[in-house]
Formats: structure tokens, sequence, C-alpha cells
């Protein structure tokens, strides 16, 4: 088991526009993506918003291979999510087939399909984010966004500080995890085999020090956190400045348009 | 002699198929003896630790082979699992593996997955436990309790509890004051000696391979471009300053003084060769 190609919400560095656009243009887009997902209700909306989507990552120059093996862990959720709609879509006229319980009407394949199509799109919209955008990049948006909200006393520099801490040592842990791994197999230890029980025993010499060195690692941090007078974002300035690039508005009024289609298909066509 | 531990055209690449691929060792031949004390010496990231880690099958090679007494470890799984309990692998601050509650059920991690008995497994920790020193009264503490050189010593112990044919120590000084380097290089000594284990140290002090090895090995960019004795190996200082390796502190002060034109052996790399090789410089008998 490799943990290091646990590929979910990693950053590929990469050059394309998709990379340089500014995280809150691309936070903003894939919300507006997502709203468009969930009100397109005609195989044309869809159709469209999957040549946006595989033009985004035609452009952003991922390899379609990755984007795959993204959506390989949440396979299972999908069928199950596509089989479920398929049998239990109630409709009109006479079901398509039927034996025992189960009834397939015209309308359960389309909602099957179209269930199928909005996951999957979803899914592979937000990796597009998370692949294409550095997590301090994304944590900087994030707060910049959300930033009205300091005027109702919610800490969102604190909570942004926090989440970029974590998504900074997630790398660190799971490099942990590996190191401490390596070091009870070549004790002996035996991570793969045995009914459920006897795995989680055997994570026992894995967990307990990966635990104590999180907690250390925590302490160094507030430290040196402190030694640099950090006392949370009360007058901090940045390095990095997020700067709106002509190429953002062109992508915002893109999303928009995008958008307003797929309204359209909804409520004015047919 | 037969070969204890080879590696044959041995590759290893990382994240194979992804941008961050990595070649970190390139058809690598090395060879251990039985019974030598064999030091491996290389800057971070030459490859060193991804070696190390072949040899004890924690890694599976991306070409070539890994041979353990002449036979290939990945020949089945069973295989691979019992050269792990033969090539003992210590890594580099092995105390942040500790996990027990008390020094000596942790000790006894290591025998007890090879499912040997309980009286077996107790003769085994408490001879672990003497080789590094450590008391009876130390065995019944929690591991968390102790100092970062007893806990190096405690995680060393859980290693040599399984008496591997072969013992590696990836930089096992490291951290360490003087006094603690030493006692963990003369704990690894004694295994060495009363054992007649092959052992395998890899480290960046100079002087602390050239005191303890019997040959050694060098990495330097996923290949072995020297190896030899270490009085072979540290002949070649230029090469080796190339690689951002050094030759002892010892041997450079004597090439100095070989340059100035004073007539001495300037092939010496530990202080008891410099001090003979001054009284001979000297004409003292």
């Amino acid at each position: 088991m490799a943990l290091k190609d646990v590929t979910l919400g990693q950053y590929f560095p990469g050059n394309s526009v998709v990379h340089k656009l500014d995280p809150r243009s691309k936070l903003i887009l894939v919300v507006l993506y997502i709203i468009a997902l969930f009100c397109a209700n005609s195989y044309a909306a869809y159709a469209m918003l999957f040549v946006v989507l595989a033009a985004c990552v035609a452009v952003s120059k991922l390899k379609l291979k990755t984007i795959l093996k993204g959506l390989k862990p949440v396979l299972l959720i999908v069928i199950i999510t596509g089989i479920l709609n398929l049998f239990y879509t109630p409709g009109e006229g006479a079901p398509l087939a039927a034996f025992w319980i189960f009834k397939i009407y015209p309308e359960g394949i389309r909602a099957a399909i179209f269930m199928v199509l909005r996951i999957s799109m979803l899914i592979v919209g937000t990796f597009l984010l998370t692949y294409t955008t550095s997590p301090i990049l994304l944590t900087d948006g994030l707060e910049s966004l959300l930033s009205p909200l300091k005027a109702i006393h919610l800490p969102i520099h604190e909570l942004a500080m926090m989440m970029s801490i974590a998504l900074r040592f997630i790398p660190t842990l799971v490099e942990e995890t590996d190191k401490i791994m390596a070091a009870q197999k070549a004790r002996g230890a035996d991570f793969e085999s045995g009914n459920i029980f006897r795995k989680a025993k055997a994570l026992v010499p894995l967990l307990v020090p990966l635990f104590i060195s999180a907690f250390r690692r925590a302490d160094e941090l507030a430290v040196a956190m402190e030694c640099r007078c950090y006392h949370g974002g009360e007058g901090r300035t940045r390095m990095r400045k997020l700067q709106f690039a002509p190429r953002d508005a062109i992508a915002l009024v893109g999303g928009a348009v995008i958008l307003a289609a797929v309204l359209i298909l909804r409520y004015f066509a047919r | 002699m037969e070969p204890i531990l080879e590696t044959k055209q041995l590759t290893h690449i990382y994240s194979v198929g992804t941008p961050f691929q990595r070649t970190a060792l390139d058809r690598v031949d090395f060879t251990a003896y039985p019974g030598e004390y064999l030091g491996v010496i290389g800057h971070t990231g030459s490859g060193k630790s991804t070696l190390i880690q072949h040899l004890n099958g924690l890694l599976k090679p991306t070409s070539g082979q890994v041979l353990f007494q002449g036979e290939d470890i990945w020949q089945s799984v069973e295989r691979t699992r019992a050269t792990r309990f033969q090539v003992g692998l210590v890594f580099q601050y092995p105390e942040y593996q500790l996990f027990e509650e008390t020094v000596y059920k942790d000790i006894s991690f290591g025998p007890k997955n090879m499912g040997l008995d309980a009286g077996e497994i107790d003769r085994r920790v408490r001879e672990a436990a003497s080789f590094v020193g450590l008391t009876d009264e130390q065995l019944e503490k929690s591991p968390f309790e102790l100092s970062g050189g007893q806990k190096r010593r405690v995680a060393i112990a859980g290693v040599i509890a399984m008496e591997p044919k072969v013992l590696i120590l990836d930089e096992p000084t490291a951290g360490l004051d003087p006094v603690g380097a030493e006692q963990i290089l003369q704990n690894i000594r004694d295994y060495h000696d009363r054992i007649g284990a092959t052992i395998i140290l890899v480290s960046h002090s100079m002087e602390e391979v050239a005191r303890n090895v019997d040959r050694l090995v060098v990495v330097n960019d996923a290949v072995i471009p020297l190896s030899g004795t270490p009085r072979e190996v540290f002949a070649h200082s230029e090469q080796l300053t190339a690689m951002g390796l050094d030759v002892p502190q010892v041997t450079r002060v004597f090439r100095l003084l070989k340059q100035r034109g004073i007539d001495i052996d300037d092939s010496v790399f530990t202080v008891e060769q410099a001090v003979a090789a001054v009284l001979k410089a000297k004409g003292v008998e």
C-alpha cells in the first residue's frame, strides 16, 4: 500500500491558463458550475456542461488518467446512486421491464443517466479546482471571498490559517505514516492480512507514534509562530496579494453565460 | 566468499508515470559479505535510503533483483517476510516508532511477530536489552519516560531482538551528543563481534565510518561510483568533494602537510593511524 499514490485533493503544478486563474475566480466558477449542474434537466444542457468541462480539462493539460484515477474511489457511490434511480423512479405509462418488485420506466433511465452524469461531473469539476490550485492559494482565495463575514465577527482569518496549516501538514503526515509503517514492517508488522479486527489491532503500532508526532509537531509549530510574534489576523499584511487579471473577467463572464444558458434551457425550452 | 546480501542491476523509480517521476537507483550492483562491517555514505537524496530499504524487502525493485543468501527475496510472500527478520533495518530517528506501554513490550514486538514462544521471546528481549545497556528497571518503564539517547537504544534493541544475520542502521547517531553516539557505536560493535553479524552502517560522518567499517560503499546520483576499503575510497578526495562528501578531517590535515613538502604518509584516516604516521615520520619507534 503506497500512501503517496493517494491523489484526492492533490495539487499538480502546471503553467496553463486554468492554473494561472485567480483562485477566487476559480472558486466562484466552481460554485456556478455546481449550480448549473443541479439546474440542468435536459440532455442538451448536460452535453453543453460536459463540453465546457472537457474543454477546461484539455486546457489545464492534466492527464485524463489522473482525472479518472480521482474518480475511482467514488465509483461505487456513483453506481449505487445510478441503480437506485433506475429502479425507484416511478413513471407514467407502462414499465419497460418488470420483475418481482422492480420496474424500470423510461423516466427511471433518464433519471439514472442524469444522476450519474451529475455526480461524476461534479467530482471532476471540483477535482479540477484542487488539481490546478495550490492549497495555499485556495485558502487565500477562500479567506478573501469570505472576508465580508468578518463584519459579523466570524474569525475568518483564523479559520483560513487553521485550514492552511492542516493542508500544509497532510503531506508531512502522509510521509510520516509511510516512514512509521516501513519501520514497523521491518519489525514484522503485518498491515494487510487478517480479518477486520486483526487489521484494526495491527494499526496500533502505527497510530500511537503518529499521534505522538502530530502533537509534537503542533507544539513546535505553535512555539515557532509565537517566536515570530504571530497574534492573529489583526493588521497583518500579505506577501502574495491576489490580483484579478483580464482573463478572470473573461472566465467569470463565460461562467455566468453558461449558467444563464442552462437556466434558459430549463425554464424556456420545449 | 559467497555474498550474504546482493543486488543485481537494481533499479528503482518513484512515482512512475507522474510528473514527479524520479530514478532513485539506476542498475546498482551492491554486495555485502558475511560478517563484514560495511559503511554506506552518500549525501541526502543520493539514493542510499532507497537502497537499504530494498535490502530487506520494504521496497520492491522496479527492475533487477535482490538476493539474500543467493535467493531472490521476492520469490514468494513468505520469503519476503522471512527476509525482514533476517535482515534487520533500523531507520533514521527510530525512537519515533516506539508505541508500547513498556520498553520490554516494545522490544518484544519483533520477536512476537516472528511467532516465537514466550521463553524464547523473553531470552531475546533481555539479551537485546543488555546489548544496548538497558537495565531491568528501565525495561518496565514507559518508553516515553526515557531520554532521547535511551529511546534510540530501545528502538535499536527492538531490531536486535529479532537476531538478524544482517543489521542495517541508517544514521544511528544522528542528533545525539558525542557520548551517546559513541555508546551506540560501541553497542553495534558488540553485536557485530559477539554474533558475527554483518553490519551495514549508513552515515554522514566520514570520521564515524573511517573508525568503524572494514569496507565502504559510496552512493551518488543513483549509482555506486566508488567502493573499497576506507583507505582506497578516501584516496579519491577530489571525486568525493565533487559529490558533496568529504574525507575525514585528519586525512585533510595530512594531505595539506604533504603539500607543504613534509615527508609523511597521507593515507591516514583515523587519529590512531595519524599518531603512528607522525611517529614514523619523526623516526620514533
